[in-house]
């Protein structure tokens, strides 16, 4: 036990739990923490708005696999981390909130900057609490990490009232917590995985459905070891992009509303579909009614409240993917079946891929969305970490960016964020400072959230920001041109503002490239000089994201073409 | 097909968790019919019975999602065979005319239930049982003229060494 302020105990608690790096804006109710990271080893990115400071700890935890921290003031600060909490939350990101509160004796008076954000948190946290007292802080910061980063991860918030920060208590560090309603299941049932080996031995016709939960398990080399021995073809979710590289000849693709022909095909013709740390989400599965009609449906997930859900499964296995992947993979070495799989399963899905090939859209001056992804990749290290922005920018990426490793790719998933992918890409750059990092934008979405450039340039945390310019809200336009008998409505940016302009009035760099050979090396040299760069690519507003699976249709009724 | 069914849980005992219940209940559009809450021998922990209609998958997904909540120790599903579930009401009736008062008592002794207190005008009656013999008590005295009405919600507990 020692004597220190609740201030004082809080970066301490922080220190303990390794965290280097938080993303916030200062204020009132936070100013005794605020002094305390005065003599602290730990860094404060400040952001320009505390809705990127939730992005950039969403972005640095998805990067590094480590909690990302936040921290905001009372009030308006509190409020303005909703959204960048419920992205993380709902693509269980593993993000810990704190919000500063006003004194404990003012709680409930309607003070100056007060909000019951525990209220207002609670259907988008996967836990929160309030501190009443200075001697709570470190098992409350303990808890917030432990709760976040175990089981499913998800988003955690801690109220810290004025005055536990100030007081002076008696204070221990607890080694470790436990809560009585919170036991993780990781270790898969053995009868489970008896079954899930059974099931796929028998197979003739084996897909693996990758979710994110194989990149948050670590479990790529696994899924790839399973794929390979299976010949069973690898189809992702968006939140599985890069669990598998895009360029193994057994991946099929995205599946889903902006999936791959091949991957929506393979899924709805399969016998036994494996489903690993997938929630089923109505953009992977479009019509629930005809997803995979004939599968036996195989779903390993942490989250044992996710099984049967959505989708009705033969059988599940509850735990750790990696652990269960593994499991089912070394029953299957030593089990003796025969085997029903020949080369023409996986001879459909090159059939498929030239079936639904897209095809080339007649020449136009302007530089094509698909084009200019797959010169993107050219002109990055493999290494690279990218991510996306929200609309047709995110299913351009999705679709025709290659991802070759897991924690290289990102996207707001879930809640589709617009503005995430900015700021989460600074997150990602403190996590990885030696890898470049771009956000794939489109200028509907960067508009919402580009005053962080001056972070990006203050900060030293450089990235490349891509943005498709097409002057519209892409994907919205998409829907009106397809859905609506074009009655556009709300969706025309106009001609500002100029973002070659904007960055320089931050100190970045800004270009706009006219040719793709201006484009890579426009990327080239943002990648060699390590400066903050905003590439600004105009390109066509009448463009749609294909193919694409109509509202309210089934994956089957992919269209590669706008009729 | 939707039934009636109980669910009960063990909830630690600190503020704030009736209305994270409360929270999941309306946020996934659960049909709560009665809620009741009360803490247990261990003071660290209440327990709460809730009855609702439900479909089997939709059942599950209730007992899933309270079962994933921090702050919920223990959850089941109450089989209804082996189930004792008792409600308590207590209605104040309008007994001005004294045959109205007559046929009021008569019905209350049917019921077995209490007469709480007698006023000139009114008389507050306790009735204890299961919920449909509070609904069948409560349509034999509407023609008297219910002034007020207050229900607790269920309770319930399995028989037999049965636990939660």
């Amino acid at each position: 036990m020692v004597r220190m302020s609740g201030a004082k105990a809080f970066v301490e608690a922080l220190e303990r739990e390794d965290a280097r790096t938080i993303f916030g804006v200062s204020g009132g109710a936070i100013l005794p923490i605020c002094d305390e990271l005065y003599n602290s080893e730990v860094r404060f990115v400040l952001a320009r708005h505390e809705q990127g400071a939730a992005h950039m700890a969403d972005g640095f935890a998805r990067a590094s696999g480590d909690v990302g921290v936040c921290l905001a003031t009372s009030g308006p600060g509190a409020t303005n981390l909703v959204t960048g909490i419920a992205t993380a939350n709902i693509d269980s990101s593993p993000v810990v909130a704190f919000t500063g509160q006003v004194y404990k004796g003012m709680v409930g008076t309607d003070a100056f900057q007060e909000v019951d954000i525990i209220g207002v948190s609670a259907s988008i946290t996967k836990y929160n609490l309030q501190v009443r007292s200075a001697s709570e802080i470190p098992r409350a910061v303990k808890s917030a990490f432990y709760i976040a980063s175990t089981g499913r991860h998800g988003a955690v918030l801690v109220d810290l009232p004025k005055d536990t920060q100030v007081d002076v208590e008696e204070v221990e560090f607890p080694e470790e917590v436990s809560f009585r309603g919170y036991n993780v299941q990781t270790q898969p049932d053995v009868r489970e995985m008896d079954w899930a080996a059974t099931l796929l031995a028998n197979a003739a016709r084996p897909v693996i459905m990758a979710g994110g939960g194989v990149i948050a398990a670590d479990a790529s080399s696994e899924l790839l070891k399973l794929s390979e021995f299976l010949s069973a073809p690898v189809a992702t979710t968006l939140m599985g992009k890069g669990a598998m590289p895009c360029d193994h000849p057994l991946f099929a693709g995205l599946c889903g509303m902006h999936g791959t022909g091949e991957a929506n095909m393979l899924v709805s013709e399969s016998d036994v579909l494996l489903v690993v740390g997938s929630r089923f989400s109505d953009r992977t599965t479009a019509k629930l009614e005809e997803f995979s009609p004939g599968a036996k449906v195989i779903h390993i997930d942490i989250d044992k409240s996710e099984v049967d859900k959505n989708v009705e499964t033969v059988t599940r296995v509850v735990g750790d993917a990696r652990l269960a992947l593994h499991g089912i993979m070394s029953r299957l070495a030593n089990m003796r079946f025969e085997n029903r799989r020949n080369g023409e399963w996986l001879k459909k899905l090159k059939e498929f891929r030239r079936e639904y090939a897209v095809p080339e859209l007649p020449s136009n001056p302007h530089l094509r969305a698909p084009e200019v992804m797959k010169a993107l990749r050219r002109a990055l290290p493999r290494d690279a970490l990218v991510t996306t922005e929200v609309g047709q920018n995110q299913m351009w990426a999705a679709l025709y960016f290659d991802a070759y490793a897991p924690r290289t790719f990102f996207s707001s998933g879930g809640l589709g964020t617009m503005g995430w992918g900015f700021p989460a890409a600074i997150g990602a750059k403190a996590a990885k400072p030696d890898v470049p990092v771009v956000d794939i934008a489109g200028d509907g979405s960067f508009g919402m959230t580009e005053n962080n450039l001056a972070t990006c340039v203050e900060e030293d945390l450089p990235v490349i920001v891509l943005v498709l310019n097409n002057r519209v809200l892409g994907m919205v336009a998409q829907w009106q041109r397809l859905f609506y008998g074009r009655r556009y409505v709300a969706i025309d940016l106009g001609k500002t503002p100029d973002f070659v302009k904007l960055a320089e009035a931050y100190g970045a760099v800004g270009v706009r490239p006219e040719t793709l050979e201006e484009f890579e090396a426009a990327v080239k040299q943002a990648v060699a000089s390590n400066e903050t760069t905003v590439i600004d690519v105009p390109i066509d507003p009448e463009e749609n994201v294909m193919p694409m699976v109509p509202p309210g249709k089934g994956l089957r009724d992919i269209l590669v073409e706008a009729s | 097909m939707a039934q009636l069914n109980t669910i009960a849980f063990l909830v630690e005992n600190k503020p704030g968790v009736l209305f994270n219940v409360a929270n999941l209940f309306r946020r996934r559009g659960y049909n709560i019919e009665s809620i009741s809450v009360g803490p247990v021998v261990n003071p660290e922990l209440s327990r709460m019975t809730v009855s609702v209609f439900a479909d089997s998958r939709v059942l599950n997904q209730i007992v899933e999602q309270l079962d994933k909540m921090v702050e919920v120790v223990k959850v089941k599903r109450l089989d209804p065979m082996r189930t004792r579930m008792r409600e308590m009401a207590l209605v104040k009736l309008n007994t001005a005319d004294p045959m109205a008062r007559e046929e009021a008592l008569s019905h209350v002794n049917a019921y077995h239930g209490l007469i709480l207190n007698i006023e000139p005008e009114t008389l507050i009656a306790e009735i204890t049982g299961e919920p449909q013999k509070i609904d069948d008590f409560i349509d034999k005295v509407r023609p008297i003229g219910i002034e007020e009405l207050s229900r607790t919600g269920v309770t319930a507990l399995e028989k037999g060494r049965l636990k939660l």
